[in-house]
């Protein structure tokens, strides 16, 4: 191909990426459109178009979005803490120690990749409703805390510690717990790091089973609050419904668009394993 | 032992209920004055003769069929472009890349706007262009599309990170060697790069087809499975059957048709991963 053919299928090519990026923006650049204007120019794009943040203020008032965030905030960080205490554990065990059954136990955490809790909603419903933890942040977090794959990750990540390095940890005293504390855990920094965004992102974003295990205010997170927020029969204003939104997605997007690099490479990090 | 928490957890929150799931879908649905009795197969020839159920497995296998080729091909195709040199890649890695962090109802949301009659951007761009007004979502013939086009603009760019993980991880003498050879761009994509990447391609497979079952969330915003159950999906209909008209041993029945489902594709994966991944 001469130079020139190759310069103008670069250019055709970058072009379509751009567009693809244009489309998939689309999108949310219109749910700020219409947060951020009035209503009548909701699907008038006049750009002089007079700016507003009356939207938010209204579906601020309208629902209880301070309680949602506080919610949604509590059981994504007690989610977070116990999976990480959790799967330290668990996949501790499974890397460095030996014992009978092993591979089999092994195999039937990872069952829990494939039948994720979502699934049995009708029994662990059930079950939540037994141990009367319906209704409450722990009921909707509970399912999640031993994650199949955190255990996964955390135990790819310790078989790859030197065993001298935790020899020299035996030899100066230290025991199985303070060799996980000391060794292990700082050595895997970036697995806790790539993890935490994929478990946050997950669980701030998770809807079916919070919406079944809760039925007030003060225990839904964000995103069953915005789903009857803007349910239709709500009879909710268009631009409102998406200002609350963008309210509901703000503090994840915003550091998404911050760490950017970060959450792809942790989603990447994540993904190799 | 330092498995024990872990371990007490997934037997109550997965192992027991998937157990008991099974055991459930014997019995006849209690209630306060009415204790369940054990019913053999009754709910599951009830669930063969119910109309729903067969639309419903309809429903998920186009949604399936709609949303994998096409997802992963897109996913794709944005990896290799955010892997090559383009003029500002950061910003398009970003722009593919922000629907993954986005919950489900937020989009579905936005989406809802697009498609809404009259005053939806799609009818108003139509009405510009001189063609009249439809009602996307409440036609049973274009009600699914609509899920699917969503689904795969959510899902799409999530796909991208493992195949650029992959791409990233291919050594460029490889490219190097294939220009020296005189192949062409497009030989040397299909049968260097495409060959290559083939467990990520199988790894997004199973992920795409657990996303198929397990993504339904849009479905209570858009439609709630309408209309008339043609835009409803397996698991959105046994919430409806569990909650809504609380027949729990009958969502029972259904949870077993989806966890059988799943364990079918467990298996499909374990044998046809251990055949094709060796060279790894």
């Amino acid at each position: 191909m001469t130079r020139r053919a190759v310069s103008i299928r670069d250019g055709v090519e970058a072009g379509a990426a751009w567009l693809l990026a244009a489309i998939w923006l689309l999108p949310l650049l219109y749910a700020f459109w219409s947060a951020f204007h009035p209503s009548e120019y909701a699907v008038r794009f006049e750009l002089l178009a007079p700016l507003t943040l009356d939207n938010f203020r209204e579906a601020w008032s309208q629902a209880p979005f301070a309680r949602y965030y506080l919610n949604t905030f509590l059981l994504v960080t007690s989610i977070l803490a116990a999976q990480f205490v959790l799967c330290t554990l668990a996949a501790y065990a499974f890397a460095r120690f030996e014992f009978r059954g092993q591979n089999i136990a092994f195999a039937l955490v990872l069952v829990q990749l494939m039948i994720m809790p979502e699934v049995l909603i009708v029994e662990n419903y059930r079950t939540m409703s037994q141990l009367d933890l319906v209704d409450t942040i722990t009921g909707i977090g509970l399912p999640y805390m031993a994650s199949a794959f955190g255990i996964f990750l955390l135990r790819q990540t310790f078989k790859t510690v030197p065993k001298e390095l935790e020899e020299a940890a035996r030899v100066e005293g230290c025991n199985a717990l303070q060799i996980l504390w000391k060794v292990y855990v700082p050595l895997a920094r970036p697995t806790y790091i790539a993890y935490g965004l994929v478990s946050v992102s997950y669980h701030w974003n998770n809807f079916l089973w919070p919406l079944v295990i809760t039925n007030s205010v003060t225990t839904r997170p964000l995103t069953v609050g915005l789903a009857i927020f803007g349910a239709p029969e709500s009879g909710v204003e268009w631009p409102i419904i998406t200002a609350g939104t963008l309210l509901a997605v703000a503090p994840l997007l915003i550091a998404f668009l911050l760490f950017q690099r970060q959450f792809v490479q942790s989603f990447m990090h994540a993904g190799i394993k | 032992m330092l498995l024990t928490p872990a371990a007490i957890l997934l037997i109550a929150f997965t192992y027991y209920p998937a157990v008991a799931t099974l055991g459930q879908s014997f019995f006849s649905a209690g209630t306060a004055l009415k204790p369940s009795v054990f019913v053999g197969v009754e709910n599951y020839s009830f669930m063969l003769d119910d109309e729903v159920f067969w639309q419903v497995l309809k429903n998920n296998l186009w949604y399936a069929v709609g949303t994998i080729p096409a997802s992963i091909a897109i996913a794709l195709l944005m990896a290799v472009w955010v892997n090559g040199k383009l003029p500002l890649r950061g910003f398009i890695r970003m722009s593919y890349f922000t629907p993954t962090v986005l919950p489900m109802i937020a989009v579905a949301n936005i989406w809802l706007f697009f498609y809404t009659p009259q005053i939806g951007l799609i009818d108003q761009v139509a009405g510009v262009l001189g063609l009249t007004t439809y009602n996307w979502l409440g036609d049973p013939d274009t009600v699914l599309t609509c899920i699917i086009v969503m689904t795969i603009w959510k899902e799409a760019g999530f796909f991208m990170i493992f195949y650029l993980a992959a791409l990233q991880s291919l050594p460029p003498e490889l490219e190097e060697a294939a220009k020296l050879e005189g192949a062409g761009r497009w030989y040397y994509f299909r049968r260097v790069v495409f060959p290559l990447l083939m467990p990520t391609t199988l790894f997004v497979l199973i992920n795409a087809i657990i996303n198929s079952f397990k993504l339904v969330d849009q479905l209570f915003i858009l439609t709630k499975g309408g209309p008339d159950n043609a835009s409803s999906l397996l698991l959105y209909y046994i919430y409806e059957v569990a909650f809504s008209f609380f027949d729990q041993a009958y969502a029972s029945t259904l949870t077993v048709v989806l966890l059988v489902s799943l364990a079918v594709i467990a298996i499909g994966q374990f044998v046809f991963l251990d055949k094709r991944i060796h060279y790894r």
